[in-house]
């Protein structure tokens, strides 16, 4: 199964400039080790120490975020659009 | 746009990733209009008689006026412009989007992100973004965080309408009723000089006030006027 990935503009420099990558993946966790897998320096930007996502850092499944979901365990249809936001907005 | 104030950030956060020449205020340009909300600072020392107040309650949607008002006390006392203490920060959320509040009541240092469900949609930041600051600053200042119901917020409003005159929307109501609670808890000095922040006027909230004052409709005439003038002033 793969997902559409789309980085945000902040991520780029560590994508070559790639605003969207093709992920294989059945789970936000495989897709997102996937991603590491391809683009190395994601790793840190997006994942904390344990794994987890870091806390300003949004991944959104099919509009959902997916902490409202089962966080990096939410399983992934195939096809299904992942948006990586940073969480840094309004006033 | 349908949708609450989280998903009109995230898509305004998309947009300026897909145009690079667009400028969104608290988006891609968020530094500078953070750094601005320091003269909302400046004004209070300013119209105060160039000093302090004691206290300060401010309205928290993702914390960055909350942080930038005291950073603009803090440079005016580095720089000699205003002498004493920093005032004391006091956060003000609604019960419906809390993720602030929780936090400080928890003892935690940093926010887990809600859903937000409340009438004070200028607030509804569910993920704030400024979060983990507000707890840090409101401990060092011997402030704190609270949260208000829908029902306390539309009590602010009122309040602050009939004791000075201003109509707020809905953030100012969660303001002035976490002022009402820290007086209540006497948790405030009756000798405190407390500034409240009212960020935005009423008529943007019309709907969430609606039934709670009550309209008067009169002929247009002198006579009719006076009547019902007299009518309200007693």
């Amino acid at each position: 199964m793969a997902a559409r990935v789309k980085i945000p503009t902040q991520l780029r420099a560590a994508t070559g400039g790639a605003s969207e990558a093709t992920v294989e993946g059945g789970t936000v966790g495989e897709v997102l080790d996937g991603l590491f897998e391809e683009f190395g320096e994601l790793r840190e930007r997006i994942a904390d120490e344990q794994g987890g996502l870091r806390r300003f850092v949004n991944v959104y499944l099919g509009g959902e975020d997916i902490r409202f979901l089962d966080g990096i365990a939410t399983s992934v249809p195939d096809g299904a659009e992942l948006t990586i936001l940073p969480a840094v907005a309004g006033g | 746009m349908r949708g609450n104030y989280d998903d009109v950030n995230r898509l305004c956060t998309e947009l300026s990733a897909e145009h690079d020449d667009w400028a969104f205020v608290n988006i891609n340009m968020r530094p500078y209009y953070s750094e601005g909300s320091k003269t909302v600072a400046y004004e209070i020392a300013e119209q105060l008689g160039w000093e302090l107040p004691d206290r300060v309650i401010v309205p928290i949607a993702s914390g960055s006026l909350f942080t930038k008002i005291n950073k603009g006390f803090r440079e005016w006392i580095e720089l000699g412009l205003v002498s004493g203490r920093e005032p004391v920060m006091n956060g003000a959320q609604a019960t419906g989007c809390a993720p602030v509040a929780n936090a400080f009541a928890a003892g935690q240092d940093f926010c887990q992100p809600v859903k937000p469900s409340t009438i004070a949609k200028s607030l509804s930041i569910g993920n704030p973004a400024d979060g983990p600051y507000v707890l840090e600053l409101a401990r060092r200042t011997g402030g704190s965080v609270d949260a208000v119901s829908d029902d306390q917020i539309r009590a602010g409003i009122a309040l602050l309408a009939e004791t000075t005159g201003i109509f707020t929307e809905t953030a100012g109501g969660v303001t002035v009723a976490v002022l009402a609670e820290l007086a209540r808890r006497g948790d405030i000095d009756p000798d405190e000089r407390v500034v409240l922040l009212i960020t935005g006027d009423g008529l943007k909230t019309l709907d969430a006030v609606r039934g709670s004052f009550k309209a008067r409709e009169i002929d247009p005439t002198v006579d009719a006027f006076d009547l019902a003038f007299e009518t309200v002033a007693a």
